[in-house]
C-alpha cells in the first residue's frame, strides 16, 4: 500500500491510513469478527432449512443419518480440533518470533486440511457410488421415504459449502507459509495469522455442528 | 492519541486552503489511477456515476412500462416482454442503484471525512467492492443479452424454478453483488469503531453516520441469507434439489420466508441512510442543534434490530399460519415508532430554527411529506384484514415507490445537492435546481398518488391488462412519469453544466458544522492537513465556526508535510477520555 503520507519511519507493514499498529490490529480484527458474522448467517439460511425439514420428517433424518459413515466423520472432526490447536501454535510461534515453529504449525495445519479433504472424497465416492446424490439425480434405494433426496440435498449443501470454505482455508493458510518464510511476521506484526487462525476456527466450529447434527443424532 | 505519554495533546486552529490546485480528483491523472485507486473518494465517485447510470437505464425502463399502460391492451410491446421489463425495472433498482446508492456513493465519499480519519479501514476491500459490484452487474447484463428475467425482482419459485429465462445468470449476479454490500458493511462498521480522530466520541458523530453505522449492521446480518437462498435457487434450477421446489417435495413459502428475511431488512438498507441525509439537512438549513440527538441515532438501530422481525408481513396470503400472521402484523406496527420519532424530532428541529429554503432543504421538505405518506400507507398494509384487500394490487406500488423514491430518492438527491460542491468543488445554478426539484415534486405525486387510488379499487400489480374503468387514472400516472423524466434530464443539465461552468464553490457554503466542512472543496488527497480535534457536537451551530477547525499541532501526528500556517492559533485541551479513537 502506498506510504506517501510523508511521516518520518513508519513501520512497513503500517499502512498510511493507520494512527500505530494497535490500530491497525484492532481494526483488522474487528473486521474479521465481522465477517464471521455474516459467514453464520450464510450457514444460517441452511441450518434452517435442515431445522425445517427435520421437524417436519423426523423419520426421514434418523433414517438417513444411518447411511452416514460415524466413524469417517469422527476422525474429521478430529483432524479438525487438532488443526485449530496448530494454528494457535502458528500464532503464539509468531508472538515469539520463532520463525522455524510458525512453518511448522502452519504446515501441520495444512497436512491436517488436506487429511480432512481426503476423508470428506472418500466418503463422497462411497455415497456417489450407491446413488445417494442430491435429490434431481437422486437413485439410491435404501431408504423408503420420498423425501430421502431432499435430505442429501440438505447433506451436500452442508458439506459442500463447508468442504469450500476448507479449501479457501487451505490457500490462505499456503499464503501464510510463503510470507511466513519470508520472516514478515514476527512479534511487532502477527495481524494476517491472527485473523487467518480466527477463520479456521469458524471453519472448524461449523464442522463441530455439522457432524452431530448430520451424523450422530437420531 | 498521537502523543499517550501526556495527558495533553496540542491543538491549534488550522486555516482552510479555499479551492486547492492538487485535489483528490486531479493529485494522479489517467484511467489505471482511478480504476486501482485505494482513495475511497475515487472509489465513492466511481459508484455515484455507476448509480446514476443504473438509475438512467431503471428509470427508461420504467417510463416504457408506464408508456405501454397507456391503454388497457398492447400499446407498442407484447405480454411477455413487459413482464420481461418489470422484472428488469426491479432487479436494476433494488440492487444495482437503490442499495448502493446512499452508502456505497455519498457514505464512502464522507464517512472517513466526518469521522476525521484519512480512509477507511480497509481501503482495498473497498476497491473490491466496488469490482465485485461491477462483476455483479456484469451478470445482470449478460442475463439481460440471453432472453432476460420474467420473474419479478422477488424470483419467487415455482415459477422461477420452471420459467426459460435467465434465472440462473441473474440470480448469480444478485448473489455477487450481495458480497459488495457485505464488504462496504463491514468496512464501515471497522471504521466507525476504529478510526474516529481524537475527541470524536460516539455522542459527536454526526447522524448520517449513525444511520450508516445502522445500516451496514443490516448489511451485514441480511445480506449473507439472501446470498444462501439465492444459491439454493440456483442449485434448484441447476441440479433440482428440491428444498425449494413443490414438485419434488420442497417447500415455496420456505423461499418466501429466506428471501424476506434479507428483503425485508434490505428495505431498512435503503432507507435508512436516507434519514442520516436528513438529519444533515434538516440541522444545517435551520442553523441549529438537531432536535433529540439521541433519539435520531438511537432510532436508526431500534428500526435496524426490530425489521428483522417483520418479514412475514410480506406473506399474510401465501399460506403461513394464522398466529405468525397476527405476530408479524403487530410487529410490523412496531417499526412505525422508531420512524415517527425520527419525523416529529426533525420537525420539532425545523421549529425557531433560521430555515434557508436552498435546494438540498427543499428536498428535504419534499422527502418529509413524500415518506410521510409512505410510512402510514405501509401502516396499513401492516394491517391484517386491509392487507388481504390490497396484496399485490397497486396500492402496494404506490407504498413502496413514496418510500423507496419519494423518501430514498429525494433524500439522495438532496444529499447530492447538499455535497455536490465538496465533491467537485463547483456551485450548481440555484434557479434551475429548484425548478426541477418542484417538477419532480409535482411529477412524483401525479405518478404515484392515483395508484393508491387504483390499487383500493382492486388493480392488482404487474399486470399488463387493465380492465378499462382503470384507464384515465393509469394515464394520469403515465403522464405523470413523462414529468419525472423531464424533470432529471433538467437535474442533468444543469448539474453538468456547473461541472465545467459552475461557480468554484468555497469550502463551507452552507455554514454546515460537521467535519466535511472543514476541508477544502474538493478535499485533498488526504482529507485534511493535519489529525482533526473535535471538541464540540457536530451540529453545535451557537458556537464560534473556529473551534470546529482545530487539529493536532505539531510533526508527529502523522501529517509532519504541514508546516505552520500563518496566525493560527494553538491550545491545550485535556485528553483523556476525550480521545476517542479506540
Amino acid at each position: 500500500m502506498a506510504n506517501n503520507s510523508g511521516a518520518a519511519e513508519k513501520e512497513a507493514h503500517l499502512a498510511h491510513h493507520f494512527v500505530d499498529s494497535e490500530q491497525q490490529f484492532e481494526a483488522s480484527k474487528l473486521g474479521m469478527w465481522v465477517f464471521l458474522v455474516t459467514e453464520i448467517l450464510f450457514f444460517g439460511g441452511l441450518f434452517v432449512a435442515y431445522i425445517v425439514y427435520r421437524s417436519w420428517h423426523p423419520d426421514l433424518f434418523e433414517q438417513a443419518a444411518m447411511t452416514l459413515d460415524t466413524t469417517l466423520g469422527a476422525v474429521n472432526t478430529g483432524v479438525l480440533i487438532v488443526s485449530s490447536l496448530t494454528i494457535v501454535l502458528a500464532v503464539r510461534a509468531a508472538q515469539i518470533n520463532d520463525q522455524r515453529q510458525q512453518l511448522i504449525m502452519l504446515g501441520s495445519t495444512i497436512a491436517l486440511a488436506i487429511t480432512f479433504m481426503v476423508v470428506k472424497y472418500f466418503e463422497y465416492a462411497s455415497k456417489f457410488e450407491a446413488g445417494m446424490l442430491p435429490a434431481g439425480l437422486y437413485t439410491y434405494e435404501g431408504i423408503e421415504h420420498e423425501l430421502a433426496p431432499v435430505f442429501y440435498s440438505i447433506y451436500y449443501m452442508l458439506t459442500g459449502l463447508h468442504g469450500i470454505h476448507v479449501i479457501i482455508g487451505i490457500g490462505l493458510i499456503s499464503w501464510l507459509m510463503v510470507n511466513a518464510a519470508k520472516g514478515t511476521y514476527h512479534s511487532g506484526y502477527f495481524t494476517p495469522i491472527e485473523i487467518v487462525a480466527l477463520y479456521w476456527h469458524l471453519v472448524d466450529i461449523i464442522w463441530i455442528f455439522l457432524f452431530p447434527l448430520l451424523y450422530l443424532i437420531e | 492519541m498521537a502523543d499517550s505519554g501526556s495527558r495533553t495533546l496540542r491543538i491549534r486552529e488550522f486555516p482552510i486552503e479555499e479551492n486547492p490546485p492538487k485535489n483528490y480528483l486531479n493529485h494522479e491523472r489517467g484511467l489505471m489511477s482511478w480504476l486501482f485507486t485505494l482513495d475511497h473518494k475515487r472509489i465513492g465517485l466511481m459508484y455515484l456515476a455507476s448509480i446514476v447510470i443504473a438509475f438512467f437505464l431503471g428509470g427508461m425502463l420504467a417510463v416504457g412500462l408506464r408508456t405501454e399502460l397507456w391503454t388497457p391492451a398492447g400499446t407498442f410491446i407484447d405480454a411477455d416482454t413487459y413482464n420481461h421489463i418489470f422484472t428488469l425495472h426491479g432487479v436494476i433498482m433494488v440492487f444495482l442503484f437503490i442499495i448502493p446508492s446512499i452508502p456505497a456513493a455519498l457514505g464512502n465519499i464522507f464517512l472517513p471525512i466526518m469521522l476525521g480519519a484519512k480512509d477507511v479501514a480497509f481501503p482495498r476491500l473497498n476497491l473490491a467492492s466496488f469490482w465485485v459490484y461491477s462483476l455483479g452487474a456484469v451478470f445482470a447484463l449478460y442475463s439481460i443479452a440471453h432472453g432476460g428475467v420474467d420473474t419479478g425482482w422477488t424470483f419467487y419459485t415455482p415459477y422461477s424454478t420452471e420459467t426459460g429465462s435467465a434465472v440462473i445468470s441473474m440470480t448469480l449476479g444478485a448473489f455477487i453483488m450481495g458480497f459488495s454490500s457485505i464488504m462496504t458493511g463491514v468496512n464501515f462498521i471497522a471504521t466507525i469503531h476504529k478510526m474516529r480522530s481524537p475527541g470524536m466520541s460516539w455522542g459527536r458523530m454526526p447522524l448520517f453516520l449513525w444511520s450508516l453505522y445502522a445500516t451496514s449492521i443490516i448489511q451485514v446480518l441480511a445480506t449473507p441469507v439472501l446470498g444462501i437462498t439465492l444459491l439454493l435457487l440456483v442449485m434448484e434450477r441447476a441440479l433440482g434439489i428440491g428444498i425449494f421446489d413443490p414438485a419434488l417435495g420442497g417447500d415455496p413459502v420456505l423461499y418466501q420466508h429466506f428471501f424476506w428475511f434479507y428483503s425485508h431488512p434490505a428495505v431498512y438498507i435503503m432507507i435508512v441512510p436516507a434519514f442520516g441525509i436528513i438529519s444533515e439537512l434538516i440541522t444545517t438549513f435551520s442553523r441549529k442543534v438537531i432536535f433529540g440527538y439521541w433519539a435520531i441515532a438511537l432510532s436508526s438501530l431500534a428500526i435496524a434490530f426490530i425489521g428483522f422481525l417483520v418479514w412475514g408481513h410480506h406473506m399474510f396470503v401465501s399460506g403461513q399460519s394464522e398466529l405468525s400472521s397476527v405476530v408479524f402484523s403487530f410487529l410490523t406496527f412496531f417499526v412505525g415508532i422508531p420512524t415517527g420519532i425520527k419525523v416529529l424530532n426533525w420537525v420539532t428541529t425545523l421549529y425557531r430554527g433560521s430555515i434557508s429554503l436552498k435546494t438540498p432543504m427543499l428536498y428535504a421538505m419534499i422527502f418529509l411529506i413524500l415518506f410521510t405518506i409512505g410510512g402510514v400507507t405501509g401502516i396499513m398494509l401492516g394491517a391484517l384484514s386491509v392487507n388481504v384487500h390490497l396484496h399485490d394490487t397497486y396500492y402496494v406500488v404506490a407504498h413502496f415507490h413514496y418510500v423507496m423514491m419519494g423518501g430514498t430518492v429525494f433524500a439522495f438527491l438532496g444529499g447530492l445537492h447538499y455535497w455536490w460542491p465538496k465533491i467537485f468543488g463547483k456551485m450548481y445554478n440555484e434557479f434551475w435546481a429548484k425548478v426541477s426539484a418542484v417538477i419532480l415534486f409535482i411529477a412524483f405525486n401525479v405518478t404515484f398518488l392515483p395508484q393508491f387510488v387504483m390499487g383500493s379499487q382492486g388493480m392488482p400489480r404487474r399486470y399488463f391488462n387493465y380492465i378499462e374503468e382503470f384507464q384515465v387514472m393509469h394515464q394520469i400516472s403515465t403522464v405523470g412519469s413523462w414529468m419525472l423524466g423531464v424533470g432529471f434530464i433538467i437535474m442533468a443539465i444543469y448539474l453538468v453544466h456547473s461541472l465545467y461552468k459552475g461557480e468554484k464553490a468555497p469550502s463551507n457554503p452552507w455554514g454546515g458544522r460537521t467535519l466535511e466542512w472543514m476541508t477544502a472543496s474538493p478535499p485533498i488527497h488526504h482529507n485534511f492537513e493535519h489529525t482533526p480535534v473535535i471538541i464540540h457536537g457536530p451540529y453545535d451551530h451557537h458556537k464560534p465556526i473556529r473551534e470546529f477547525r482545530l487539529g493536532i499541532a505539531g510533526s508527529d501526528n502523522g501529517h509532519g508535510h504541514h508546516t505552520n500556517g500563518d496566525g493560527a492559533h494553538t491550545e491545550e485541551v485535556e485528553s483523556g477520555d476525550q480521545t476517542g479513537s479506540r
